[in-house]
Formats: C-alpha cells, sequence, structure tokens
C-alpha cells in the first residue's frame, strides 16, 4: 500500500486511490465541488487544487492518484494561491443574490469563498445570465448560479440511470438543461437538490419558506416503502418545512427517493383530523377526547356484547410504528377478537406459512448479487433505492432477469425478460421453475419457451444470487402460488428467496402479531364476509384493499367504524368516530425494515392540534375497556414489551418458507385484464396527500389507464382521451394513455385511487368503451 | 510645619468654599445647556436609532427580500419573520413584525440588511396604551417608512460616505 504525505501526515492508503480519497480519510479538508463520494470523477470545478512536490504545476486532488512515497501539501502557498484564483474565476459568473437564494447559509460556493477566496473581485464586466428551466414540480431552477461541477447530471446517469439532465455548449455558453425541454421525471429527481453545491436547483416545495439556520434537523424514518430511508426532519416553529437524507451507507446511503422527500406536505395538509370527531344523525360533530373515548368505547362493548367479539375487524396500516401495532393487536386480542390483520392489499393467504416475509438477506448485499430474478415487480416505483442498487450490481456485471406483466424500463440492461398478462404469471414462472429443474409438482403440462431456458441458464450460472418476489407478486390473486414456484427456483439454483417488502413496517407488523391466529380472519375475509364493526388504524381500507369496492361496501354497511386516523378525510364518509392520530414524524416510534433491522426515533414535532399519539390513545381505549396491561408510560416501554430482545426478537420470526400451496392457476384467462399495481404517489395516505408529488409525471400517470397501442387501435379508442372503465358492473371514466410496453388484453390502472374504488378487484377482468 | 501652617490659613480664610462659590457663580452666568422638552428638542444625528421602518423603492414596491438577516443578528430576538414566494416569482415576506418591547435599539437590523430596507429612524416619541401596541408588523412599519421617507433617504445619504 503506498505510504503518502500530506500536510506532514502519513498516510497509507490502498494502491489506485486518489488524493482526496486519502485526505479524507486523514480527516484533510480539501476544498471542492465537483467532486462528491458517490459519483465518478470530473475534476471540472479545479477547486481541489493542492500542490504535490515535484509535480510543476498544481494538481486536483479528486483526479491524481496516490504514488508511494507522494508528497503532498494542501495549503502551501503554491495551492493556496491556486485555489484563491479558481474561486475569483468560479465567481466571475456567480450572481451576487445570495440573500433571496435558498441556498444561503448552506452553499459550499459561500462557505469556500469565505475560506479559501480572496476579499475582493477584479471583475467589472458584465455577468453572464442564464435562461431558467423548467425542471417540473419538485426541483426549482436559478441556473444563473451554476457553476458547472456537473453532479447533477452525473446523478442522472450513473445513480438514477437516466440521463435526464445534459451539459451543452462550451466555456462560458456551457449549461445544464433538460433534453428536449422534457421535464425531470425520474423517481430519484429529488437529490439532485442536496447535490448541487450552489443554489442553482434548490426544492420548489419549499421555496422561499424559511432559512437553513432557522430550521432544527431531527431525525426520522420514512414511512413509505420497506426499505426504512433515515430522514432529517428539518423543522421550524412545531411545523417540518423540509425533508433530507441522513447518510446510512447500510440503507439509503446518502438518497432519498422523491416518495420519502416530499411527502412531509402531508404533515401539513388541510385534511389533518385535529380534533375528535363523532357522526351524530350523520352530521360530523367536533367533541373532547373524553366524550369521544367513551362514545367508541361504549359502542364497540355494545357491539360486542349482542353479536360477540368476532363481530369485529381490526384492521391497521402497515405504515403504521410497532408500538401502535402491538397494542392494537393487543387490545383485539385481549376484547376476543382474533379478525386482525394488516395485510390489506393481499388476496392470496392460502398455504402455511411459518414466519414474517423479508428481503432475505441484507440491503447492502443487493449490491454484490450475481444473479437476480425479479418477479413481478415494478422495482424503479416501488423501490426507488432498491431499483439504484440493483442498478449498481448490474454495473459490476450482475444479471437482472424479470418476470412481470409490465415491461417497466429499469433504467438497466435486463439479462432476459419474460412479460406476460397478470393471469399468466404463475404459467411463466412455471416454466422458469420448470426449465431450472425444481423440485415441485404439478409442472408436467408447462411448455418451456426459450426465454426461460435462457432465463434458466442465467440464473444457474452466478455465485451471489436472489429470486424477488415485488408487490405486484404479493398482491396477485395467485401470490402462495408465486411465492412457492419462486422458492422451489431459488432452491434449485442456491438462491436466496427474498420479498421487495412495500410498506414500511410490514414486517414488524407481522413480527408483533398484527395478522389473525387461530380462528381469525384475514384482511380480505373480513371484508368479503361484512362485519358489525370494524377499528380502524391509520389505513384507508377503501383505496388500500385488494377490492377497493368489497372494502367500501363492508364499511359503510358496518354499524360501527372507529377510524383511528391523522387525516380527516380518511373514513369520514364510513365512520362514526374519527380519533386524530399523530402523524409518523409526531409520534416516538420504531419501524422494523425489509432486513429486519430495527430503527426507532423521537418525535419531531408535537401532534397538530388535540391529536394524540396512537399509542397513548390505543392504551386509552384498552382502559376504558377496564383490561390488564394497559399501563405503558412511554413508547419504549411499549416497544420492550412488543420485542423484549429488540431485533434478535425480530430476527427469530423471519422466515421465508412457505408449504401445503399447489400450482394450479397454469391457464391464462381470456379477454382485457387489469393490472392493479400500486401507483408510486398512492402508497399511503401520506403520498397520497402531498400536492408536489400528486403533479409529478408518476403523479399523473398514476391516475390514468394504460393500454398498449396495438389494444386502443383494436378497440377504436384514441389515446389521451377519456374512456369508460368497466370492471364487475361499475364504469367510471378515466384519461386513456398509451404505454407499449405492456403486454396486448392488459389494462394498467393503479390500485389506491379514489376514483377507481368502485371498480373493486386490482385483478381480474376489466373492459374499455368509448365515451 | 510649613503644611500644617498652610492648612490653618487655608482653613481659617474659607478658601477651598470661595473656590467652589467660584465655580457656581461661572455657571450662573454662562449660557444655559438644559432644553425645555417638548418644547425645545436637541438636535439628532442622522444615525439616531429611533423606530424602526420598512422602506420601499420609489416605484412603490416593498424592498425587503425576506432574507432573514436582520432576523438572524438580532441580538434580542425581537423580529419575526415569514417568507413565501410571491404571484411574480420574487422572495417576499408574509410576516415581519418587530417586538419593540424586545428591541434593545442595537441597530444590528439596519446594518445586516443587505436592501436598506428596515431603518431605525429618528423617531423616539411613540408610545402604546395597551399591552401589544407596541407589537409593530409590516403593514405598521411600511407605514412609518412611507410617512418619513423623505427624512430617511436624506439621512442615508449623508451618512453614505463613512459606510
Amino acid at each position: 500500500m503506498p505510504l503518502i504525505t500530506i500536510d506532514d501526515q502519513q498516510i497509507e492508503i490502498a494502491a489506485g486511490s486518489t488524493v482526496m480519497d486519502a485526505a479524507r480519510a486523514a480527516g484533510i479538508y480539501i476544498p471542492h465541488f465537483c467532486y462528491h463520494k458517490k459519483l465518478s470523477i470530473a475534476a471540472s470545478c479545479r477547486m481541489c487544487l493542492i500542490e504535490v512536490e515535484k509535480a510543476p504545476k498544481p494538481l486536483p486532488a479528486c483526479a491524481t492518484p496516490v504514488t508511494d512515497g507522494m508528497v503532498v501539501r494542501s495549503y502551501s502557498a503554491k495551492a493556496v494561491e491556486a485555489q484563491k484564483g479558481v474561486m475569483e474565476f468560479l465567481l466571475i459568473n456567480h450572481p451576487l443574490d445570495c440573500p433571496i437564494c435558498d441556498q444561503g447559509g448552506e452553499c459550499q460556493l459561500q462557505d469556500i469563498a469565505v475560506g479559501y477566496g480572496g476579499v475582493a473581485s477584479r471583475y467589472a464586466e458584465a455577468k453572464r445570465v442564464v435562461k431558467e428551466k423548467d425542471l417540473g414540480p419538485l426541483v426549482a431552477t436559478d441556473m444563473t448560479r451554476c457553476i458547472h461541477c456537473s453532479r447533477c447530471v452525473r446523478f442522472g446517469q450513473e445513480i438514477a440511470g437516466i440521463m435526464e439532465l445534459g451539459m451543452p455548449g462550451r466555456g462560458e455558453h456551457t449549461e445544464v438543461m433538460p433534453f428536449l425541454e422534457h421535464h425531470v421525471s425520474s423517481e430519484l429527481s429529488g437529490n439532485v437538490i442536496d447535490l448541487c453545491p450552489v443554489g442553482a436547483l434548490t426544492s420548489k416545495p419549499f421555496r422561499f419558506s424559511a432559512r437553513s439556520w432557522e430550521m432544527a434537523r431531527r431525525k426520522g424514518i420514512s414511512p413509505h416503502d420497506g426499505l426504512g430511508s433515515n430522514l432529517a426532519l428539518q423543522v421550524k416553529d412545531n411545523r417540518v418545512m423540509r425533508v433530507t437524507p441522513v447518510d446510512n451507507e447500510a440503507i439509503n446511503e446518502c438518497w432519498l427517493a422523491d416518495r420519502d422527500r416530499f411527502s412531509y406536505q402531508a404533515l401539513n395538509s388541510a385534511e389533518r383530523l385535529t380534533r375528535p370527531m363523532v357522526k351524530d344523525g350523520g352530521r360530523w360533530v367536533e367533541v373532547d377526547w373524553p366524550k369521544a373515548m367513551a362514545f367508541a368505547a361504549g359502542a364497540l362493548k355494545v357491539i360486542r356484547d349482542t353479536h360477540g367479539a368476532s363481530a369485529i375487524g381490526f384492521i391497521a396500516s402497515p405504515h403504521q410504528t410497532v408500538e401502535e401495532l402491538y397494542l392494537f393487536q393487543k387490545l383485539a386480542r385481549a376484547l376476543g377478537c382474533e379478525n386482525i390483520d394488516s395485510r390489506i392489499d393481499r388476496v392470496d393467504f392460502s398455504g402455511r406459512r411459518d414466519g414474517v416475509e423479508w428481503l432475505g438477506m441484507a440491503v447492502t448485499d443487493l449490491n454484490k448479487l450475481d444473479r437476480v430474478l425479479l418477479v413481478a415487480s415494478t422495482v424503479r416505483k416501488e423501490q426507488p433505492l432498491i431499483a439504484q442498487r440493483l442498478r449498481q450490481a448490474v454495473k459490476k456485471g450482475a444479471q437482472v432477469n424479470v418476470v412481470h406483466c409490465a415491461d417497466d424500463d429499469l433504467l438497466c440492461s435486463v439479462a432476459n425478460k419474460l412479460i406476460a398478462r397478470p393471469s399468466d404469471l404463475v404459467n411463466i414462472l412455471a416454466q422458469v421453475a420448470k426449465a431450472v429443474g425444481a423440485d415441485i409438482d404439478g409442472l408436467s403440462d408447462v411448455v418451456v419457451s426459450d426465454a426461460a431456458r435462457a432465463m434458466a441458464a442465467s440464473l444457474k450460472s452466478g455465485e451471489k444470487k436472489a429470486v424477488l418476489l415485488g408487490a405486484v407478486a404479493q398482491q396477485h390473486p395467485a401470490a402462495s402460488e408465486l411465492h412457492v414456484l419462486a422458492q422451489a427456483i431459488a432452491k434449485a439454483t442456491g438462491a436466496t428467496l427474498g420479498f421487495l417488502v412495500d410498506s414500511a413496517n410490514a414486517v414488524g407488523a407481522g413480527v408483533v402479531g398484527c395478522r389473525p391466529r387461530q380462528g381469525g380472519l384475514n384482511a380480505a375475509a373480513m371484508f368479503v364476509a361484512p362485519k358489525k364493526a370494524y377499528v380502524i388504524l391509520g389505513a384507508e381500507p377503501e383505496l388500500d384493499a385488494a377490492d377497493s369496492a368489497v372494502a367500501h361496501q363492508a364499511l359503510a354497511g358496518a354499524e360501527l367504524v372507529i377510524a383511528l386516523s391523522p387525516f380527516k378525510t380518511a373514513g369520514a364518509d364510513y365512520a362514526q368516530v374519527m380519533l386524530p392520530v399523530a402523524a409518523y414524524a409526531e409520534t416516538a416510534g420504531s419501524y422494523v425494515n425489509m432486513e429486519g433491522r430495527l430503527q426507532s426515533w423521537c418525535a419531531a414535532i408535537p401532534p397538530q392540534g388535540e391529536a394524540r399519539t396512537a399509542w397513548k390513545v390505543l392504551r386509552v381505549l384498552g382502559n376504558q375497556f377496564g383490561l390488564a396491561g394497559f399501563d405503558q408510560d412511554s413508547a419504549e416501554q411499549v416497544l420492550a414489551e412488543a420485542l423484549p430482545e429488540g431485533e434478535a426478537t425480530v430476527r427469530a420470526r423471519l422466515n421465508n418458507e412457505i408449504a401445503d400451496v399447489t400450482v394450479a392457476h397454469l391457464n391464462a384467462a381470456a379477454g382485457i385484464e387489469r393490472l392493479g399495481d400500486t401507483a408510486v404517489y398512492q402508497l399511503d395516505a401520506y403520498s397520497r396527500r402531498a400536492p408536489a408529488l400528486q403533479v409529478t409525471v408518476d403523479g399523473q400517470v398514476g391516475h390514468a389507464a394504460m393500454a398498449c397501442g396495438a389494444l386502443i387501435a383494436r378497440l377504436g379508442l384514441s389515446e389521451d382521451k377519456p374512456v369508460k372503465v368497466r370492471q364487475s358492473d361499475a364504469e367510471v371514466v378515466f384519461k386513456l394513455m398509451r404505454d407499449d410496453r405492456l403486454p396486448d388484453n392488459v389494462v394498467r390502472l393503479a390500485g389506491g385511487l379514489a376514483a377507481a374504488v368502485q371498480l373493486g378487484p386490482r385483478f381480474g377482468p376489466i373492459s374499455l368503451e368509448k365515451m | 510645619m510649613i503644611s500644617t501652617i498652610k492648612r490653618f490659613f487655608n482653613t481659617f480664610l474659607l478658601i477651598e468654599l470661595l473656590k467652589g462659590l467660584a465655580v457656581t457663580g461661572r455657571h450662573l452666568f454662562a449660557r444655559k445647556i438644559t432644553i425645555q422638552y417638548p418644547d425645545e428638542r436637541t438636535p439628532q444625528s442622522p444615525r439616531f436609532r429611533g423606530l424602526h421602518a420598512q422602506r420601499r423603492y420609489a416605484n412603490g414596491e416593498e424592498r425587503c427580500i425576506a432574507c432573514k438577516l436582520c432576523e438572524a443578528v438580532c441580538p434580542a430576538m425581537a423580529i419575526t419573520i415569514e417568507s413565501a414566494q410571491r404571484a411574480d416569482g420574487t422572495r417576499r415576506t408574509t410576516r415581519y413584525d418587530i417586538d419593540l418591547t424586545k428591541c434593545i435599539f442595537c441597530g444590528f437590523c439596519e446594518e445586516a440588511c443587505p436592501v436598506d430596507a428596515i431603518v431605525e429612524t429618528r423617531i423616539f416619541e411613540y408610545h402604546g396604551e395597551r399591552r401589544g401596541d407596541l407589537y409593530y408588523t409590516k403593514a405598521m412599519l411600511l407605514a412609518v417608512g412611507d410617512q418619513y421617507e423623505a427624512q430617511i433617504a436624506a439621512d442615508r445619504a449623508a451618512d453614505a460616505k463613512y459606510r
């Protein structure tokens, strides 16, 4: 290993490292703009010039490889002169508008100009002005401030996988711009806000609303996908003003998906429920807490006494914390009810599962995979940062094989793909299983295609392998069959079987027992055979459920619905009592992410209005019934009770194995069918209520019906026009959009849409009619 | 010995008393400096730090750009600002309050302001009759600015060469 000297400090560092790496390892700061630890080297800003002994000119630290015996000086007269010169050049065209710039106070250019720049500028000529660019509803631009470090451009190429920004022109005419005046629509686009060292790219929803020094940074965990990204909630006056990432190499590295970054808007939404409400003669009346609790407990007691505890259904959102879910199931069981579930969007519960489904490996292991089989996952939208990790794996030579219902662009090279209609999914996965020689019954009639054989060959080679089941595979009507086939493929190829868990605490919910045990009903069954009463924690079953129409009917027909929610619109039309509970940033709590990691946080802000943290509300509900074991004083106490040994308790309950499933659905259904995967910004109550996310390209597309050109032509319809969508007996008008990546006879209409509630199941026959 | 004699004569002849009376006498006939406020006023420096005002440009546009430097520098934390993007895309305050009961009139806000929007005027004779009267909002500050703009501008001009 080369031994180098930086500023009289000796450092031994791996060959091939740069001087910048060595300096960082030694804790020596060298000023820089274009260098970023996760991006390739550009050496375009020249700010990191340092003096190297025996080199005639100063060299850029970020692009100079270390050699043995190298002597580097980062603040010698020569280096300082070079840095000062570069700073003066950078400031020639940079406007002096720090007072109105959102980056002011957290600007690298500001800091480095003070630390390494001159005292006055000698430049008296006219400054350059650059035309504003429209980068969509999330990223605001002030391109005149750009210093051409190209971090945003490299981020697009290397991390997001799509080069949406480019830097055409030379010299003074260089401009960063979106190609062909397209919006930036990547699901990771918000990261350019953090990357930009100046105020050229800033957050649009946050624009001009606060200064960096006014806000306290409080830690939080993202409440959306199962990754559990670490957030810094930036708080001013008890209001979350914006969200930035907290570095965690094991989870989100230094990135955030746009969903994690901008969903804070929901916390300040006008739809927040701030006082308990009781329906009185069809009208909502605001009441105080004691009244609301007494009413809720009294009404629930009446139902239990007249119809029995099994006439009640307990439904929790898998985006709630471990503490809340634990007390929720404890309350249900103490009342003698086993109808409790958080898997609202699932239909197929057949087979014997012994544990809680999880990723099957550490998140960081995804980068090291050689072969991946992605089963029915819209991974870029479901798990934007997992998709990013797979992209890095592909760059290192991994082969990604895709079995899905839509040929979605993963923004990386895909080795083999098998795209089929949802009803044909079991068949194509069975082909792969047969081709790899999986030990499973019922595949004798399966005809193996060449593509399946190629995929099998890919899966049989390589060292580290994984079979990953996505959200569509988990929500599919034959989910257990897909699971058992994936398990067989994993076993035959030596791969790890994993689930891309699509909600923040689905693993935690399973671990603390938010599942029906002996004699209890699962979520789907609770709606198919309606209950007399429902207690709902944080969920919006009419949107989240696998069959929204059935769920809505069951809730509307129930005698009593108690909704614990941060939002008044959740349950307004069917609930009898709405209890305001704290949203994710307002409560202390814990999530268990898809790799089984337990992450706890403290409340960043107090609950809005009279809302209370949900675990306290549940504890008091327990007290109202006079139940034992509802006397916890803090979220920590609840957690200690729920998971006595913390992460070890979680790990003991993780298991992806399934048994007692026969593969039967091998024949595709005839006719047009619906693909109702969850739209990226319709995942949960928070993302639905973030206006900035809803107006993005992804947000808009999520509200349309999509079909391939051939199907549109055959039905005599026209794209970008409204079309009647008919499913079961219901009919709703949607905009029809063309997406040639869908197979024939498939209409993609996202689940979780308020407009599509009447339509019903996420999968199954559907028809399109001209208006 | 000599000093004892000196002290004896000084005391005997009341020299020190006469010295004191001489001072009194001198002041008795000198020009008086007492000002008969409010009929008479002391002269004020253009740098006088009195009541705050928010200024506008000649075209009527408010100067303040909501950079919040005054809020940050205020040692008494007397300034509260909220900002947002105005319909025309510019950065503006939606709230600009100064609590004059907290203010210590140090003038840092004026010094920090990059656009000379917040200034301290020569006005020192303001009062409040009720609790809260001395909590000045943006509209009140702008009104002060509008009323005294000529004086404010003249004072800034007089002091400009020293800044």
